[in-house]
């Protein structure tokens, strides 16, 4: 691994918070002092980036989530170069593309042609390359036929297609995105993405980003969430979005609490909703009876794992403990997508166990043969309850995996299924893409 | 201002197609389309050669009236224009420098430019007279020295009041009522060999002035005798344009966000 591609080291930017107040005193400091910053009160000043750092390895897909106003598109512009960090240092290695304003060079009045070669140079093509890729750049854009028509009379999908295209085929080394993958139909969104596939293969450095959590999860190998200008937290893409749905859910205080490690206090008040309807929110409640002291899931080996790939098996496995002997007891399993809707859900009552003693230290395990979900994050409820639905611990939303997919069909679950064709339908096999193989280090190989 | 210089010169490809995107932006959807920069001189010069020849008849200091006129008003246009134009160019393209990393420096150069290739295609109309007239001389070879001087001095102030205008938008407004009294302040609507005394002492110190008797003698009156004051125009333009460097350099951070 050589350099790495981004790398900040305790940035920081400050913008005036009042643009029109104080003109001459700060245009005389900046030409002086050449901060237009240094004379200014604190009140006078916004802090948009506050002291963060952060590493990006060449060939990495890094995500950047966060609310509104949490210095994502600071950080975005910061790095593109057009704005300097007000402290800190931020090195970027290799030629930048920043897709952050498409189409922003575009003249109205000259042919997309014309503005697709001036494009280009703006970005840092020379002629000749321009030349090469025109054909290529148009015809990903979709606008052979008016090509030749001035760029005022297109349409504003048209524009952005085309700026897009220009942007992409710069063949930076560092792949800068700012929410810009909604600019076209379904279409056209997904050959962008495949574009940014190929570009990940080719072991391109991108930086991303997104609101939309799915689309940053699934595309990144590590994720950065910004708050209030801050870094909140870096990491593993499944748990860095986890915990961003969880605060952006749940308030802070159960974050903090997941922050720390263990499970938040009981929420008696809280009510589980057995069908999965309602507010979904992690939590922890029940008379403890019967105690659920672990959870664990494990591959087939038996190997303790949180990314899985279709066709794995995944097995929860539940310790138990009760101090008194108990005769009323089911042991319930609940599956969730991140975004908290119902996968599937079940318990032993359900599926007409009948329950005889459960008493001291005792085992559980819920087994899946074939996990056939899609690609995404999926979080598990946990519980041991009386029959009437009375909690003895129901531990709900606290574990989660991720499964991880060659194939990027949609939906939640992937019901076993074949193709055939007939007639005058003549289609070719595809060529089969084996999925991940987990086994050796428990993370997915780079793609 | 090595650095600017340098940093021009690495945008060159860059510059170019941005003048030449400007120059057929500017005529797009005229019937006459690029003749417009040879018409525009042409119409201008029949314009002073009406009044001059009809109406002030006696308002004359030379023969024809009318060409000598033109060889000041010629370079004062490229000049004007390129400086009115600078001045709102950052505030038009505030788009490239907000969004896409983008050497704004870039953009006042390219409006001197453009104006200069106008400039340029003006001149053979002005040849075309000076040659019907009698008047093209050996000394217009010399042309490309106060050409030289101008452009410098162009980018150097078109540097300074594009970037000053960001900060102070009122620049735009008052910078017509500059031009204008500059236009007055410098010998094109008259003779700078007949103006003596106090005025004599303020044209002295319009470096513009030296440039533009420097064409009116090389292209009309044939013998260029006014090296020491194109020389103090030169160092003058050298010494506009480090400063204009500078102020940019130093105001460029601020650009992108108080665009």
């Amino acid at each position: 691994m050589t350099a790495p591609a981004i790398l900040a080291v305790d940035i920081a930017k400050v913008y005036r918070r009042f643009l029109h107040k104080n003109q001459f005193k700060t245009l005389k400091s900046a030409l002086l002092t050449g901060s237009l910053l240094s004379d200014l009160s604190p009140d006078q000043t916004f802090t948009a980036l506050d002291g963060v750092s952060f590493e990006v390895p060449t060939g990495c897909t890094f995500g950047v989530i966060g609310e509104n106003g949490s210095g994502k598109s600071t950080l975005l512009k910061l790095l593109a170069g057009i704005t300097k960090p007000t402290r800190g240092s931020l090195t970027v290695n290799g030629r930048i593309s920043a897709l952050i304003e498409l189409g922003a060079g575009f003249h109205p009045e000259i042919s997309g042609r014309e503005n697709v070669a001036i494009n280009g140079i703006m970005l840092g093509l020379t002629r000749k390359q321009v030349d090469d890729r025109f054909d290529e750049i148009v015809d990903f854009a979709e606008l052979r036929p008016f090509i030749d028509a001035p760029v005022k009379t297109y349409s504003s999908g048209m524009y952005m297609r085309l700026g897009f295209a220009v942007a992409i085929h710069v063949d930076p080394e560092v792949l800068l995105i700012d929410e810009v993958l909604a600019v076209g139909d379904e279409a056209f969104t997904r050959k962008c993405l495949d574009k940014i596939g190929e570009f990940r293969r080719r072991g391109k450095t991108i930086l991303l980003v997104s609101h939309s959590l799915g689309l940053v999860e699934k595309m990144c190998d590590e994720i950065l969430w910004m708050r209030r200008g801050k870094k909140a937290d870096q990491g593993d893409p499944k748990r860095v979005v986890d915990a961003y749905l969880t605060y952006v859910a749940g308030g802070e205080e159960a974050l903090l609490a997941r922050e720390h490690g263990h499970a938040p206090a009981e929420q008696p008040e809280a009510a589980p909703s057995p069908d999965g309807h309602g507010p979904y929110r992690e939590g922890r409640w029940g008379s403890r009876e019967i105690e659920i002291a672990s959870v664990q899931l494990l591959d087939d080996r038996g190997q303790e794992r949180h990314v899985f790939v279709p066709g794995e098996s995944l097995t929860v496995r539940l310790r138990t403990r009760a101090e008194k002997p108990i005769a009323d007891f089911v042991f319930g399993i609940g599956l969730f997508t991140a975004d908290g809707v119902s996968v599937y859900g079940t318990n032993t009552h359900l599926e007409d166990f009948v329950p005889r003693r459960l008493e001291g230290d005792g085992d559980v395990a819920f087994v899946i043969d074939d996990i056939q979900l899609v690609e995404g994050t999926y979080l598990l409820d946990v519980a041991a309850h009386r029959r009437d639905g009375t909690p003895y611990d129901y531990h709900r939303g606290l574990y989660s995996f991720r499964v991880k997919s060659r194939l990027k069909d949609v939906g939640v679950h992937r019901p076993a299924h074949r193709w055939t064709f007939g007639g005058g339908v003549d289609v070719e096999a595809p060529v089969p893409r084996p999925e991940l193989d987990l086994h050796d280090d428990g993370t997915p190989d780079a793609q | 201002m090595f650095q600017q210089v340098a940093t021009l010169f690495r945008y060159r490809l860059l510059i170019q197609s941005l003048v030449g995107r400007e120059l057929k932006a500017r005529y797009r959807g005229s019937i006459l389309g690029f003749f417009w920069s040879f018409i525009n001189p042409l119409l201008l010069l029949l314009i002073y050669a009406l009044v001059f020849e009809f109406v002030f008849k006696d308002a004359k200091a030379k023969e024809p009236w009318f060409l000598f006129l033109f060889c000041g008003i010629l370079p004062w246009t490229w000049f004007s224009s390129s400086i009115a134009e600078s001045a709102g160019v950052l505030i038009a393209g505030g788009n490239l420098i907000k969004k896409v990393l983008f050497p704004a420096e870039v953009l006042p150069v390219v409006s001197v430019l453009t104006n200069f290739v106008h400039f340029l295609l003006g001149l053979p109309i002005l040849f075309l007279f000076l040659a019907f007239k009698g008047h093209l001389h050996a000394s217009a070879l010399l042309l490309p020295l106060p050409i030289l001087v101008q452009l410098v001095f162009t980018i150097g102030l078109a540097l300074i009041f594009s970037a000053l205008t960001v900060h102070f938008r009122d620049l735009q407004d008052i910078l017509g009522h500059i031009l204008h009294l500059w236009f007055w302040g410098s010998p094109i609507l008259y003779d700078y060999g007949i103006i003596d005394g106090a005025f004599r002492m303020v044209l002295r110190f319009n470096p513009l002035a030296h440039v533009l008797v420097s064409y009116q003698q090389m292209l009309f009156d044939g013998a260029f005798d006014h090296w020491s004051g194109l020389f103090c125009a030169a160092l003058c333009a050298i010494l506009i344009f480090a400063l204009g460097s500078f102020l940019f350099e130093r105001l460029r951070d601020t650009l992108a966000e108080e665009v």
